[in-house]
Parts: C-alpha cells; sequence; structure tokens
C-alpha cells in the first residue's frame, strides 16, 4: 500500500473521533488482544477436561461455568477468538488478493476475458453461501482449511466485482491516458498507478466482510462441520450449549455473545473506515 | 422490456448451466470411488458393480455429464441410495417448509423495516430516528444461528411462549411454530431494511414532485405515505430477490435450531449419512431457486424503472 505513515495515522484518528468508530476500534482490539495473548489470559486449559466440575454454572473460578466435560467456558471463549481470526484473516485477505488480481484483469483485459471473468463471478455467487459450504464439506470433510477454502471461493467476486469497476472507471482517467501516451507497460500501468487506488476501497470492504466470515465459520462448527472438537470455536461451544439448552443456559450465552459482539465491532469499524478513506460513499447511503 | 426480459434470463440460464456443470466436475474431482462412498466398506462387489453402471460411472466424463443433463431435463435428480425413492420428490417435499419460512420472515421483516425507515426518514435527526439507527446498526450485527439460539433460549425454554421444536400442525399450529424461526431469520433484515427505505426516502422527498405535492395543499402524512413510499420502496424489492440466497442460508440454521423439516435439515441429516445424491440435489434446487429469484428481481425493478433496462 501506498500510504505513507502519516496518512494511516490520519485514517486512525479519524475513525476514533467517530464515536460508533471508537467502539469499534475498542472491541477489535480487544478481541485481537485476547486472541494474540489467549493461552497467557486464560484462567484454565480451553480443551482441559475436569469432569468432577462439569456443568457448573458461572461462578468466580468459572465466570461463564463450565460444559459437560467440566472445561472452562470463559476459557474456551477466549480461545475461540483466535480460531475465528485464524479463519477470518487468512480468508479475507485470500479472497481479496485473488479478486483483486482477477478484477483489475477483468478491468483492463480485453472484452472476451471480461466476459469470461464476470461469467465465473456470477456463478459462484449463484451458489447460496451456506449450501456451497455444505456441499464442499460433503464432499472433502470438515476441517480448519475447508472453512477457509469456502469463504474465501464465495468472496471472491464480491472482491472482484469492485475491483474491476474501479479499474474501469480508472482506465479512462487522464492520469492512466498519459502513462499509457508514455509508453508505460501494462505491468507498470496496473501494479503501479492503478493498484494504489483500489486497495483502499478493497480495505474497507474487507473490514465489512469480517463479521460474516467469522459468522460463517461459527456457523459451520455449530452445525458440527467446521473445525474439529476439541478446538474451541465459538460454534463449537454454541453446539455444546444447544444440545444441553435446558440445563446449561450459559453455554449459549457464553458462545452468543462473542460472535455478536464481534460482529457489531467489526460493522462499526468497518463503516467508520468507510467515511473516513471515501467520504463519497457516505452520500450514497 | 421483453427483450431485456429475454437477455436477463438467457444469463440466468447460462449461470445455471455453468453452476451445475461445476458442482458435477467437483463431485467427480473428489478422490475415491463415489461407489464405495455411498455403499460403504461393507458392500459386495456385485452391488458395487450393479450401482457403477446405474450410475454410469463407466462411461468417458462428457457422457456422464450428457446423461446428467438429459435426467436433469426430465427432472430426474437421481435416486436415493437408502430408500430408493427419487431425490427429486424427496426434495421437494421438504421444500415448502423452507419457502414458508423464508417468505414469513420476508414479510414480518419487510412490514417492520419499511414502517420505521419511513418512519425516520420523516423525522430525521430526531431522538426516534437516532434510536432506529443504532438498532439497525446492531440488528444486522446479529447472525441468525446466533439470533435462533438466544431467542430458543429465551422464548421457548425460559418462558415457554412459543414451541421449540417441530412444524406444528393445522394452519395455527403451523404459524405457532413459524415465530420464532422467521423471528431469527428476519430480525437482520429489519435493520437493513430500515437504512435503505430512509436513505431512499430522503433522497425521494427532496424531489420535485413531492414539492410538487406539498404545494398543492396535500397532507403531509399522504405525502409521505402514498407519494414518497411509493418510490421509495423500490430498492427494498431488489435486495429481496437478491438476498434470497442469504434467506436460504439462514433457514439452514434455523431449521436446525428448531428442529424444523425442511430443505436445510434435509442437507444436514444427509451430509451425517453422507447421502450424496440428496445433498447436491438440494444444492441444485437451492441455486435454481436463487439464480431465479435474482432475475425475477432484476425484472421487478426493470418494469418499476425503465432506467435499470439499458443500465445492465
Amino acid at each position: 500500500m501506498a500510504k505513507s505513515r502519516s496518512e494511516l495515522g490520519q485514517i486512525v484518528t479519524g475513525v476514533a473521533r467517530d464515536p460508533l468508530g471508537l467502539m469499534g476500534l475498542i472491541i477489535v482490539g480487544t478481541i485481537v488482544f485476547c486472541a494474540i495473548f489467549a493461552y497467557w489470559i486464560v484462567p484454565f486449559d480451553p480443551v482441559g477436561m475436569n469432569i468432577k466440575d462439569r456443568l457448573q454454572g458461572p461462578s468466580w473460578t468459572h465466570l461463564l461455568g463450565t460444559d459437560q466435560l467440566g472445561r472452562d467456558t470463559f476459557s474456551r471463549v477466549i480461545a475461540g477468538g483466535q480460531v475465528a481470526l485464524q479463519v477470518a484473516l487468512p480468508a479475507v485477505f485470500g479472497a481479496m488478493a485473488i479478486g483483486l488480481t482477477l478484477g483489475m484483469i477483468a478491468g483492463y483485459g480485453p472484452k472476451w476475458l471480461d466476459n469470461l471473468l464476470m461469467l465465473f463471478f456470477d456463478t459462484i455467487r449463484s451458489f447460496p453461501t451456506v449450501m456451497f459450504a455444505l456441499a464442499v464439506v460433503a464432499l472433502v470433510g470438515p476441517s480448519l482449511q475447508t472453512v477457509v477454502f469456502v469463504v474465501m471461493a464465495t468472496s471472491i467476486p464480491t472482491y472482484g466485482r469492485v475491483a474491476r469497476t474501479q479499474t474501469l472507471t480508472l482506465r479512462n482517467s487522464e492520469f492512466i491516458l498519459a502513462e499509457r501516451s508514455m509508453g508505460a507497460s501494462m505491468k507498470r500501468i496496473l501494479g503501479v498507478h492503478m493498484l494504489p487506488n483500489i486497495v483502499g476501497v478493497l480495505a474497507v470492504l474487507a473490514a465489512m466482510d469480517i463479521p460474516t466470515v467469522i459468522a460463517l465459520e461459527a456457523g459451520l462448527s455449530f452445525l458440527g462441520l467446521g473445525v474439529k472438537p476439541p478446538t474451541p470455536s465459538w460454534g463449537a461451544l454454541l453446539k455444546d450449549g444447544y444440545s444441553l439448552i435446558r440445563q446449561t443456559p450459559w453455554l449459549v450465552v457464553g458462545g452468543g455473545l462473542p460472535i455478536i459482539l464481534a460482529t457489531l465491532g467489526f460493522t462499526f469499524l468497518g463503516e467508520s473506515l468507510r467515511d473516513v478513506v471515501d467520504p463519497k460513499l457516505r452520500k450514497q447511503r | 422490456m421483453l427483450l431485456y426480459a429475454i437477455r436477463r434470463f438467457g444469463l440466468a440460464l447460462l449461470i445455471l448451466i455453468v453452476a451445475v456443470t461445476v458442482m458435477f466436475l467437483m463431485i467427480r474431482a473428489v478422490p475415491g470411488d463415489p461407489v464405495q462412498i455411498m455403499l460403504g466398506p461393507r458392500a459386495t462387489p456385485e452391488l458395487q458393480a450393479r450401482l457403477t453402471a446405474e450410475l454410469a460411472l463407466d462411461q468417458p466424463i462428457w457422457k456422464q455429464l450428457l446423461i446428467f443433463y438429459g435426467n436433469l431435463m426430465q427432472g430426474d435428480l437421481g435416486i436415493d441410495v437408502f430408500s430408493g425413492r427419487s431425490v427429486t420428490a424427496i426434495v421437494f417435499e421438504q421444500l415448502p417448509h423452507t419457502l414458508a419460512l423464508i417468505f414469513a420472515s420476508i414479510i414480518w421483516s419487510a412490514l417492520l423495516g419499511i414502517g420505521l425507515g419511513a418512519y425516520a426518514a420523516a423525522h430525521p435527526n430526531t431522538l426516534i430516528d437516532r434510536i432506529a439507527a443504532a438498532l439497525s446498526v446492531s440488528f444486522v450485527a446479529a447472525p441468525a444461528f446466533v439470533v435462533a439460539l438466544l431467542s430458543l433460549l429465551i422464548f421457548a425454554v425460559n418462558l415457554q411462549w412459543f414451541p421449540a421444536i417441530g412444524a406444528g400442525e393445522g394452519f395455527w399450529g403451523r404459524l405457532d411454530h413459524l415465530v420464532l424461526p422467521a423471528f431469527a431469520i428476519g430480525l437482520s433484515w429489519v435493520g437493513y431494511i430500515a437504512r435503505l427505505v430512509r436513505a431512499s426516502m430522503l433522497e425521494v422527498m427532496g424531489e420535485s414532485h413531492i414539492r410538487t405535492a406539498r404545494a398543492f395543499g396535500i397532507h403531509e402524512r399522504r405525502v409521505v405515505m402514498v407519494y414518497a413510499l411509493r418510490i421509495a420502496i423500490l430498492p427494498v424489492v431488489t435486495v429481496i430477490g437478491v438476498g434470497m440466497g442469504f434467506l436460504l442460508s439462514s433457514a439452514v440454521f434455523a431449521e436446525i435450531v428448531f428442529a424444523r423439516p425442511g430443505l436445510g435439515k434435509l442437507v444436514i441429516d444427509s451430509i451425517t449419512t453422507r447421502n450424496y445424491p440428496i445433498v447436491m440435489g438440494s444444492v441444485l434446487i437451492s441455486t435454481g431457486l436463487f439464480v431465479v429469484s435474482t432475475a425475477l428481481a432484476d425484472l421487478i425493478n426493470a418494469w418499476l424503472d425503465p432506467r435499470a433496462r439499458t443500465a445492465a
């Protein structure tokens, strides 16, 4: 990214000045902090069983109670954040990189290639996301990699289409025409002149996309088709909570709240980021 | 308009063909013999040979694809390995439950969302507008399956206002069983639609025909409710059509959480029993539903707003 450090600083200050943006920043910051330092924060081993203390209600020792195997729910919630980000970040960045490349090719390349890529995007988008995920899981089996792949595959078209539109708009702008008339190579035009103008918009899109990805991972894990037990995913917590909903309501609350909080945080941050990075978009709302 | 409709449905058909082919190839690309996966490790060689011939797996891949399309044209999605029934029949048996759930969710969330959005636009920057905006963002943030679980916990388990599982018998029983799942799916749409209607309402309110209506001394409530709202709800139509995919996805979770019969529950159950023909049949039908609804939304949009016809 060609943004200088001061420019990045300006963006952060801009986001922090907006109350919703500040809230998003705090929530996301907390989640990221907890995810990075998860194994120093957790009071108990998130996968350690302790049958004697199973199905306990919230107490000072176990803030959110324990599950059917005596595992501390609070520790599992903290460690679950790590899993959520482990899926969300590579998936979103992967999708962004591939979408960006394909989108720029579609926007700058020949018309037939554009049509072909658009058909490709439209085809992927024609599968309802969860149904597509279920089909893939049914075929290759559940795992963390499968979830990352599904998320990547289904969100490539979103980034691709936006990158294509941006490229098409930039293509006929004066500074690109000037570059072309000076005989700049296609690689130089795309990489040096167009890329910096597209990345900002896509980054905002990515921030807004992370909650969807986190929810999808949690959803698949809830169905028992995401990460494998005993990995502490928020969705897996909800799965345990669901089967024991009459005995241990705190499991459902403990698994559900972080998902809602994470979604809120990233949505606030994304919206605020959009307003700061591209004030034009705000008017279209 | 007719030309646009033909072109739009042509595109939908093309997308569907590519999607089906991709799915077909995906199944074939998976390592392992599909027959062995379907029948399990203890099947006799004779049984395996018979199923291989039945599924035409001994033919070259392009021929398999042709046979697949041939069957598809006749509405034949294959045979359920376990019960021997037609996959089409099984899927269409479950589809009405899912459709009822989706429509119930759209109806309540669209009515409430349009009302909230219109009210907020008519009274911009008041306390109620602010509250509606904050609620919208929070609602949008709540994934359907988390809402489903929490509402199951609160309204079915703790308060026992609504039934927790099943689809119910008779009209009132069915309606009673629809409340919580439809609430869970619709909640995030309320906020989304409210924001959409508010934004487009504010735009419409600034247009000259609204000024003219006001100049004629028409009552403000009539101006808002009749003249502005009629145009402002156009984007909602498109959003619902395109949102069909999200609705189908949310329905999967709602059906699992509330143990309702439907397409989603069918797929999940079939994955657990490794019943591939049913999984693929369901995914195919839901994809078809999504593609058609997106195309329909575009058509309705083009019919209501002639400018959209040339844009696409």
